[in-house]
């Protein structure tokens, strides 16, 4: 595949790129706009950064997305490498298949079916919509994504690394401890990665099972943005932008410490 | 690992969610799908949905989840093609993927500023000459902006696939007489399907289901799969109608899968 990109493709290239990054700077750049609109620049002003940072209300759920982020994206590590683990210890092909098959279910289901059906899940079982509604159903999303960033690790992993460590004479603890889980500790981080953006970005299942009082971002920029345009939002999105380049960069890091298995590999609806 | 007690014991969470939040919400939709509004036992959401209202309402968003997947996968192909021709094509790579990694909400927004009366789109169309028309809340804006969202998704499996051919095999193409459109319907194209076939999988099922675009950008005239769930969930509060939509959505994703076969996305 060695030729030299001609002038045409290179314009192409170009015009992706700024089909690609237009609309996010076009945000950017109307939240310093005097003006309240995203037409018509009319003078540099930070207010709308300033009266987001007075907007209390905003900041709870700034701070409740958060939570519910790192909190399902640490749940749902635990549960998945376990499974994970447990996946790779059945013996049969078939017992696998089924396994991965089910787990893989979330990972396809469209989100409005997902949100629609935990709906009904929490109702019958009386959980009340709210904060544990939400955190229950990121973790429920998360968990397949970690498992199918960590079995590929577990699966690279020699089997007679853990019969020797046995014969050495480590405990069952010892050997999760000190052997399984350094060795796939870059699954598993990446696992713990995914699922912390997935749960920072969701919307729909999250507006599905979400109560009145509780709220996420995601949710919030929906319900504002039904409203029409306030540049508060674009401050919001200047800062948001800011923080995604920053776990991208962290995200690279990890997958290019880890070089194999993970790399590109991206689960996002 | 060997030890069968100590691998059940990591399969109990596991397991318990297997049940709790796979299998039960599957059944439980199929069960209220059997619950007319009252609440009383009945086919009747069934036979609604095999009405025109729906049929059609089916029909045109398959039609659109179409449109969107065709359109992105014709930008998407060249694009990936060309990127695999780049230099440091893991940057460039990653910086297609960047976008995908901001809030979905928030691009559809930036949108309703472009295409508004007053925005961007509009100043362009007048400066070109065309002068100003209504892009908000037309089919036109809402495949335009899935197709934008949906883009990255489509490009991110198709390069891996690209990227993964072995050279000497378009090396040994040319040497035999083929021209480069020939090379690439015989060789690259055949050898590149699974990633496009991944790529179809990641946009056309989401496409059925994007409510909230609907809802932004498209000003409620486009009515999806999806959108008509949520409005039946959320907003009439027929869940019985909403999971029979959400039941046939289920089977058309398990047929899908069952076409295209299920791959780990971006693989």
């Amino acid at each position: 595949m060695e030729r030299k990109s001609s002038f045409a493709s290179n314009i192409f290239l170009i015009l992706i790129f700024f089909i690609l990054y237009a609309p996010i700077f076009y945000l950017i750049f109307y939240s310093f706009n005097s003006g309240g609109t995203m037409s018509g620049f009319e003078g540099f002003t930070l207010d709308w950064y300033k009266e987001l940072l007075h907007d209390t209300r905003l900041l709870i759920i700034v701070l409740n997305t958060l939570v519910i982020a790192l909190l399902s994206a640490l749940i749902s590590t635990v549960i998945g490498v376990f499974g994970a683990i447990g996946i790779q210890a059945y013996k049969r092909r078939q017992t696998k298949n089924t396994l991965l098959a089910l787990n893989n279910i979330l990972v396809v289901s469209p989100d409005v079916i997902i949100g629609a059906s935990f709906l009904i899940l929490f109702t019958m079982a009386g959980i009340q919509l709210g904060f544990y509604s939400v955190l229950l159903s990121h973790i429920a999303f998360s968990i397949p994504i970690v498992v199918l960033l960590v079995l590929p690790k577990l699966m690279e992993m020699s089997p007679t690394l853990i019969d020797a460590a046995r014969d050495l004479g480590a405990s069952q603890w010892n050997v999760l401890t000190k052997v399984i889980l350094p060795y796939i500790a870059p699954g598993v981080f990446a696992g713990f990665f995914m699922a912390l953006t997935y749960s920072l970005d969701d919307f729909a299942v999250t507006f599905f099972v979400t109560g009145n009082g509780f709220s996420t971002l995601s949710v919030e920029i929906y319900s504002l943005a039904r409203r029409g345009i306030s540049l508060n939002i674009n401050a919001l999105s200047t800062l948001l932008f800011v923080v995604t380049i920053v776990l991208v960069v962290i995200y690279y890091y990890f997958t290019q410490r880890s070089s194999s298995g993970t790399k590109g590999v991206d689960f996002r609806r | 690992m060997e030890n069968k007690s100590s691998r059940n014991l990591y399969m109990v969470p596991y397991a318990l969610w297997i049940i709790l939040f796979v299998i039960a919400p599957i059944l439980l939709v199929l069960y209220y799908s059997f619950f007319d509004i009252e609440g009383n036992f009945s086919l009747v959401n069934y036979k609604n949905f095999f009405t025109p209202v729906y049929l059609q309402m089916t029909l045109s968003s398959f039609w659109y989840a179409f449109l969107i997947t065709a359109i992105a996968l014709i930008i998407a192909y060249p694009t990936a093609y060309l990127l695999t021709r780049t230099k440091h094509k893991q940057l460039w790579l990653l910086l297609i993927i960047v976008p995908s990694w901001i809030n979905l909400l928030l691009k559809a927004y930036a949108f309703i500023g472009i295409f508004g009366t007053y925005g961007a789109a509009n100043s362009f169309l007048e400066w070109v000459g065309i002068g100003s028309r209504q892009l908000l809340f037309t089919d036109f804006s809402f495949v335009f902006v899935s197709v934008y969202i949906f883009i990255p998704f489509m490009i991110l499996p198709i390069f891996n696939a690209l990227d993964n051919l072995n050279p000497s095999l378009l090396y040994a193409a040319k040497d035999l007489g083929a021209s480069g459109w020939t090379t690439f319907l015989k060789v690259i194209f055949p050898l590149t399907i699974d990633g496009v076939k991944s790529g179809i999988q990641v946009v056309f099922i989401p496409a059925l289901s994007l409510f909230m675009l609907t809802r932004l950008i498209a000003g409620n005239r486009v009515i999806t799969l999806g959108t008509a769930i949520e409005q039946h969930f959320l907003v009439t509060q027929d869940w019985g109608m909403g999971s029979t939509i959400a039941v046939f959505l289920i089977l058309i994703m398990f047929l899908f899968m069952g076409l295209t076969g299920f791959r780990k996305r971006g693989a």
